[in-house]
């Protein structure tokens, strides 16, 4: 069932679905429901509507559709053939949008980017007046150049071969990629392609490729290789991965918010905790780095092996240091290194 | 004609209205645009037809259609007459270049998983009308997203468009409960990922920012819109700290085993390749930030010098060794 659509959400459209057909006559519904993002039958719906609108109610006064053979043609449309003024939301989100790719140097062109940015902010001008801004922004830490190059293999559908770096591991790992798409979300850049290491679609941060070329192979990814919907977030969590259990003190509570934490609550105990949280992870690299790094703010409960894993780990170290007292290191580098803050 | 109340025939009549309204060379008084509309024609009564016509003029308003009001001289005395003038209805004449038109539509797909994606959808399409065609394959492949998930990104966004005051709760992390905070909208902008407000917290008196994700329930007006100015030059993205200087004052000499230490190497400069350790020259800003990173490499990772980084690593991991027992194994 089609859920009714509101008539302030769909006048909107029919008005700017006119303007786009009279403009295009006869072309194919398929290809216009696909160019204007709507579904074969939405459009097929829309336009047994306009056929029933018009500046009077004789027939010469109706706007006349006719989609015979799958081609459209529109006539008697001329009082709304050009497009309403943009409303304010309508243009912030192409201005937001551009002004956004503006910073994406290797993925856009900025001269086209400024010029189409020109043009609109020249039409909307008196639209955004005294209101606030908005500002979404694309770059990160990844390179125009590293952008420019899976740009191009995904234009030519070639393969590429990167040295990718995991920090939650540690590693840095060679691999080749079949290229399906670039994109950012969350504040981040990623190439998602085909990773024939690991048989599989995996998502690589861009500014974690710290080499990248483009080989001669070809980089069309097998056939039922699958793009991941994003729409909730670049994390998957598993049911199948095994429960992390951790305590938050003062400074930590960020933790909470940061990771997609399955459950939040005051511990029991006594102690600093002034948070407890629960999460999933098949890979608990990251658990053990946040947990040494946080000295303490954030101790895992459970499951204890890897609470072990913890303290073996920052015990190992501590020894380490003790046996490389300071004054034994270097001194002559050290001081070096000591000079060099003056700088 | 679509069952009348249905929504189909709303929009109908509202189509209707309109056409009837740009057609019209002069101001057409109520009475003519009762008889010149069908639904409104079948309207039971004059109130009815009244009361439909008053909530339509609204909503076609608030659509951004400019409806006018103007006198009737003559036959129709006192009344008001209504139209829509097309010089103010359509859009100016635009030429955008297929390339020019290709990057617009990778700014309207940018928000396809948003709270704005049926406006950036019918933006491009008003700015495609023309029948000039995009570069098809300028940009295969390549999905800028600006998702909005915080419920509270819709609210704000009107608010600060119209320039209203807002309450909403806050909940500040360390402090258990929510508190409502009053405030005057600047700006949305993005930091890694996530929608921040800025904007002046009109009970501590100061500007503020404020994350998105940290609202909790409705975000409801608390006065007129255009009850305040937004400062000139404004900069929301700033404000959230988008540019933070990378401040590197200081060098640490660190050993790093083979194989480890990735993200250290980058932005270091070898001083020795030893088979079990490589020597960096790593600079840094941050002592207590650098102590905790450099903490995470557990004994993959030394630090030689500095002395005071030295015990700032030595303090780091002495706290993860004891919390994560909670005996004390240092």
């Amino acid at each position: 069932m089609i859920i009714a659509e509101s008539a302030s959400a769909r006048v909107p459209r029919l008005l700017s679905l006119v303007p786009w057909l009279v403009n295009r006559q006869g072309v194919d519904i398929e290809q216009a429901a696909r160019e204007l993002g709507v579904s074969v039958a939405q459009l097929q719906a829309d336009l047994d509507l306009l056929f029933m609108c018009g500046y009077g109610t004789m027939t010469d006064e109706l706007i006349d559709v006719s989609t015979e053979g799958g081609k459209i043609f529109i006539r008697n449309a001329e009082t709304i053939a050009r497009p309403l003024r943009l409303s304010r939301a309508e243009a912030l989100t192409l201005m937001v949008g551009l002004r956004a790719l503006a910073g994406a140097d290797g993925v856009t062109d900025a001269p086209v980017v400024e010029r189409a940015l020109a043009k609109l902010e020249a039409a909307a001008a008196s639209l955004m007046g005294e209101g606030g801004k908005v500002e979404a922004v694309l770059d990160d830490a990844s390179t125009a150049d590293t952008r420019a190059v899976v740009a191009d293999a995904l234009k030519a559908r070639r393969r590429l071969h990167l040295r990718y770096h995991v920090p939650a591991r540690d590693e840095s790992t060679e691999r080749d990629v079949d290229p399906m798409r670039l994109v950012a979300i969350e504040g981040h850049w990623y190439l998602e392609g085909w990773c024939h290491r690991a048989s599989d679609t995996r998502l690589f941060r861009l500014d974690r490729i710290t080499a990248i070329e483009i080989l001669d192979a070809d980089g069309t990814p097998p056939a039922d290789a699958r793009t991941r919907d994003l729409s909730a977030g670049t994390f998957v969590a598993s049911a199948d991965h095994p429960v992390i259990t951790l305590d938050l003190s003062a400074g930590w509570e960020w933790v909470a918010e940061y990771y997609p934490v399955e459950s939040v609550d005051m511990p029991h105990e006594d102690g600093p905790a002034t948070r407890r949280v629960t999460l999933r992870a098949g890979e608990t690299g990251w658990v053990r780095r946040l947990a040494l790094r946080s000295g303490g703010g954030v101790r895992v409960v459970a499951p204890p092996e890897l609470a072990q894993e913890v303290s073996t780990a920052a015990g190992r170290a501590l020894a380490a240091y003790r046996q490389t007292p300071t004054a034994l290191v270097g001194t002559g580098e050290g001081a070096a290194a000591n000079e060099e803050r003056a700088r | 004609m679509s069952a009348p109340n249905s929504a189909a025939a709303k929009t109908e009549r509202l189509m209707n209205l309109v056409m009837t309204l740009l057609y019209t060379r002069r101001p057409l008084p109520k009475a003519r645009i009762r008889e010149i509309v069908e639904q409104y024609r079948l309207a039971p009564n004059t109130e009815a037809f009244e009361r439909m016509f008053e909530r339509d003029k609204d909503d076609l308003r608030e659509l951004g259609i400019p409806l006018v009001t103007e006198d009737i001289t003559a036959a129709w005395e006192d009344e008001p007459g209504y139209r829509i003038h097309e010089r103010d209805y359509a859009l100016p004449d635009l030429h955008f270049e297929p390339d020019e038109l290709a990057v617009l539509g990778l700014a309207a797909r940018a928000w396809s998983h948003a709270t704005l994606a049926a406006p950036a959808a019918t933006a491009l399409r008003k700015l495609r009308a023309g029948g000039v065609e995009p570069d098809g394959d300028a940009f295969i492949g390549v999905e800028p997203l600006v998702a909005t998930r915080e419920p509270a990104f819709a609210p704000l966004l009107d608010a600060l468009l119209s320039l209203t005051p807002v309450c909403f709760d806050y909940a500040r992390p360390g402090h258990d409960a929510p508190a409502p905070r009053r405030v005057h909208p600047w700006g949305l902008a993005t930091a890694s990922g996530r929608w921040y407000l800025t904007g002046h917290d009109l009970d501590r008196d100061a500007p503020r920012v404020f994350r998105l994700s940290r609202i909790a329930g409705p975000v409801r007006t608390v006065g007129p819109a255009g009850s305040y100015a937004v400062p000139p030059h404004h900069d929301p993205a700033a404000m959230v700290g988008r540019r933070r200087a990378v401040d590197t004052a200081y060098v640490a000499l660190v050993r790093v085993r083979p194989g480890t230490g990735h993200a250290l190497r980058s932005r270091s400069d070898i001083v020795d390749d030893a088979p079990d350790w490589t020597t960096l020259r790593l600079p840094y800003a941050d002592r207590s930030a650098t102590a905790s990173e450099l903490a995470s490499y557990a004994d993959d990772v030394l630090v030689d010098a500095p002395a005071d980084l030295r015990a700032a690593v030595v303090a780091v991991l002495t706290g993860a060794a004891d919390g994560a027992t909670g005996e004390g194994t240092a």
